[in-house]
């Protein structure tokens, strides 16, 4: 990661872009974390694990984890792409190459791909002895459910899990391993941080508008959906060559042990296409995950993806976004085949308020330049906490502001996750939320409020007040806003529905033997020549 | 062994180096149409580099670029007739120094790594458990071919006097498929190269069946596609209208 400071004149570049003419216009539905609201407690991940993967071959993955941060991650230490080779670089000329090698490199490892993690990388999934729980001989011990393991049958330890380190478990042993904790200022802090702070931080397919995984399946059986931007593999098309879990930086394309077929993350693409949120989303106890249309050029998407300097790719990424309410925009939107309830809703998406009006979001590991579609807004908490570990008070802005400014440690690290390391771009954000937050509070005891804490973070009281009521009280169709798949797929869609969406072939041993049914609609082949 | 059977066919020749290769041929052809059209999805490498990858690491390069250098052989062995060569100024000899040289160091590459490729598989637990029923037909039935055409060369060829098969198995061989079926010409080689032959046969009758078939799907169209793969949801519309069951078209959408 490059220390040196940004360079100057970066608005600039951002504004040059936006002025650029509107190129092919695509929408995408994309996804905003906030991250303070984030509580750890997993039902994201658990209510994802039902719909999707609790069939035999996928035990290991979870197309949406939480994962506590600072903390190696999973599968571990994914983010250290020296290993792992995920995403794209700049090759000597500048050009964009993925980071695993060119085309030519990635046939000769067909048989045997060099960078591919192993189930240890993950975890060996488990299941119990139930059975001895209600088939043991009367006695005066109480019988136990021992671990047993999925993949071989036979007893086991549980030594490691997808979410091993959760609320810093374990941290001194391992949070060392995280990848993010590498610069200078990571050397002094790597043992004492767990007394300074910690976030949780979830996770899934960023459904990339640059997707390094696409680019890296041999068959062409990824693909990138022009209409809504989700990313998907064609289980029909997909021939095992297992590129794509190397190629995905964030390691979220998995390889299906049973069907050896690969599976990712799918946006619960049934469910947009209704209108619904995904699954994780739905069902979100802390509220804290926001769906909408973005709208963007994907004639920008190579150039900004390709931009010189890591820390210049957010305003690239932003620069390659379109806005809504633009009416050349909108004629090239039309253009471009994007109906009128789409660009509808991408002008009340909550996702451009927050990414782009705001600009309150931000991508996770930028540097990767695969343009990843799932934002966050950086959490606070670190922060307040240290402020009160340091004997300040939270409520006072000045003692926050002050903190934002002087605490180096939580801003370099946010600044390592969502900004390629630039700790300016991570406290503007900060700071907005601390005088947002300090604003807010005054207006809600019924006093008129100092507008001068906002102002100076570029807010009117008047987007104070929706930003706040975006981010604190937004209800289920403000937070979610999912236009309805096209009347013309309604067919298709309803077939889909039909389906039994899960079935499995029951004990691993047997995977091998009988067909696996898929979650996944394939497109199969009929005998008419069609797909379902 | 007689070098050469003039006398005719035999019924036993007949059957075997006749009517069984042209049934697995069928087999083979008629398997793959079948497999390509009912199971897409089934048709993968099956990979289980996730579940053991110390011995994959080397076993599979070995196996697949040893079985590359085999196959190419046995392409220039069986298919170009003894006088092309001939024709175009390599001599008997300078061929065979060079077939026995280089065949020695694929077969030994791909012998290697199809045991390295078996005993992981044997001895692997994780593995064995995902070893499907054409896995059990498979890995015996190549091993089989491998070590009996490995065994015919290194017996005959290698540390034997030689045998010239391009004059008998490459002559039936080349029979078959100009439809010019002549079982006398193998009739007569060492039981050796008859076996490695009839073995190979039942391999390519059960290729379509097994995991094999991704030899098909071997990704050369990817040195010349664009990196990005965008798709319309189109090509799924217009498919099940006609399943039964389908509720009706218009569904109470959330509008936005």
């Amino acid at each position: 990661m490059p220390g040196d400071k940004a360079p100057v004149g970066r608005a600039d570049v951002s504004e040059e872009r936006a002025k650029a003419p509107v190129g092919r216009v695509m929408a995408q539905v994309a996804m905003v974390m906030n991250l303070d609201k984030c509580i750890g407690c997993h039902t994201c991940s658990v209510t994802c694990k039902q719909t999707w993967t609790n069939r035999t071959g996928v035990e290991y993955a979870w197309f949406n984890n939480v994962e506590t941060k600072p903390g190696v991650g999973y599968p571990r230490r994914y983010e250290d792409q020296e290993q792992w080779k995920g995403g794209w670089t700049l090759d000597r000329r500048g050009r964009l190459v993925l980071r695993s090698g060119g085309r030519v490199k990635r046939l000769l490892s067909l048989f045997s791909n060099p960078d591919l993690p192993s189930i240890e990388d993950y975890y060996e999934p488990v299941t119990y002895d139930y059975d001895n729980l209600v088939n043991a001989p009367a006695g005066k011990d109480i019988p136990v459910a021992r671990p047993r393991s999925v993949l071989t049958g036979r007893p086991t330890e549980i030594t490691w899990g997808a979410n091993w380190e959760d609320g810093l478990g374990g941290a001194p042993e391992h949070a060392g391993g995280d990848p993010n904790l590498t610069g200078a200022w990571a050397e002094k802090v790597k043992f004492a941080f767990e007394q300074t702070f910690l976030f949780h931080l979830p996770r899934l397919c960023e459904h990339c508008l640059n997707p390094a995984c696409v680019s890296a399946c041999p068959s062409g059986a990824m693909y990138k959906r022009v209409e809504d931007g989700i990313v998907l593999v064609d289980q029909d098309r997909c021939r095992g060559w297992r590129m794509c879990v190397t190629a995905c930086p964030y390691k979220k394309v998995y390889v299906n042990h049973a069907t050896g077929k690969a599976e990712k993350c799918t946006f619960c693409f049934p469910r947009i296409e209704a209108g619904q949120p995904t699954v994780c989303s739905e069902t979100c106890v802390g509220r804290l995950r926001y769906l909408g249309l973005l709208l963007y050029d994907a004639d920008r998407v190579g150039a900004a993806a390709a931009t010189p300097d890591e820390r210049d790719l957010l305003d690239a990424q932003r620069g390659v976004f379109l806005d809504p309410s633009d009416p050349e925009v909108i004629a090239a939107a039309r253009e471009s085949g994007i109906p009128e309830d789409w660009l509808e809703a991408a002008r009340r998406s909550p996702v451009y308020d927050l990414v782009m009006r705001y600009k309150l979001a931000l991508p996770l590991h930028p540097e990767y330049r695969t343009l990843p579609m799932v934002w966050y807004v950086p959490p606070l908490s670190p922060v307040l906490d240290a402020v009160d570990a340091a004997g300040g008070d939270q409520d006072d802005p000045d003692h926050v502001f002050a903190a934002v400014t002087r605490l180096r440690i939580p801003l370099e690290y946010l600044a390592e996750l969502f900004t390629a390391g630039d700790a300016d771009v991570v406290a503007g954000v900060l700071m907005k939320l601390t005088a947002l937050r300090s604003y807010m509070r005054q207006r809600i005891l019924g006093e008129d409020g100092d507008e001068t804490a906002i102002k100076a973070v570029g807010l009117t009281a008047r987007d104070a007040q929706d930003l706040h009521r975006l981010l604190a009280v937004a209800k289920y169709q403000d937070r979610y806003v999912v236009p309805a798949a096209h009347k013309e797929d309604a067919a298709a869609l309803t077939a889909m529905e039909n389906r039994c969406p899960v079935e499995t072939s029951g004990e691993p041993s047997d995977a091998g033997g009988r067909r696996v049914m898929l979650g996944i609609p394939t497109r199969r082949r009929t005998t008419s020549g069609d797909q379902a | 062994m007689n070098p050469i059977a003039a006398a005719a066919p035999s019924g036993t020749d007949l059957l075997l180096w006749v009517a069984f290769p042209y049934i697995c041929l069928a087999v083979f052809v008629v398997g793959h149409v079948w497999r390509y059209r009912q199971d897409q999805f089934g048709w993968t490498s099956r990979t289980t580099q996730l579940l053991e990858h110390r011995w994959l690491r080397w076993g599979s390069p070995l196996f697949h670029l040893g079985a590359f250098a085999v196959i190419g052989g046995h392409v220039v062995g069986l298919a170009v007739p003894a006088s092309w060569t001939e024709a175009a100024g390599i001599s008997e000899h300078a061929y065979h120094l060079t077939a026995v040289s280089l065949g020695s160091v694929a077969g030994v590459a791909m012998l290697t790594g199809l045991g390295m490729l078996c005993a992981r598989r044997l001895l692997t637990r994780r593995i064995r458990l995902t070893t499907d029923r054409s896995d059990k037909v498979l890995f015996p039935l190549l091993s089989a071919t491998v070590l009996l055409g490995f065994t015919a060369t290194a017996t005959h060829n290698v540390f034997g006097p030689g045998y010239d098969y391009r004059a008998t198995v490459s002559v039936w061989f080349r029979g078959v498929f100009t439809l010019h079926p002549q079982p006398e010409a193998i009739a007569g080689a060492p039981l050796l190269f008859q076996l490695h032959a009839l073995c190979a046969c039942l391999l390519f009758a059960a290729w379509p069946f097994t995991r094999l078939v991704h030899v098909w799907s071997a990704p050369i169209g990817y040195l010349a596609r664009p990196y990005l793969v965008y798709r319309r949801r189109d090509g799924r519309a217009a498919a099940p209208a006609a399943t039964p069951g389908n509720r009706s078209a218009s569904r109470p959408g959330r509008a936005a």
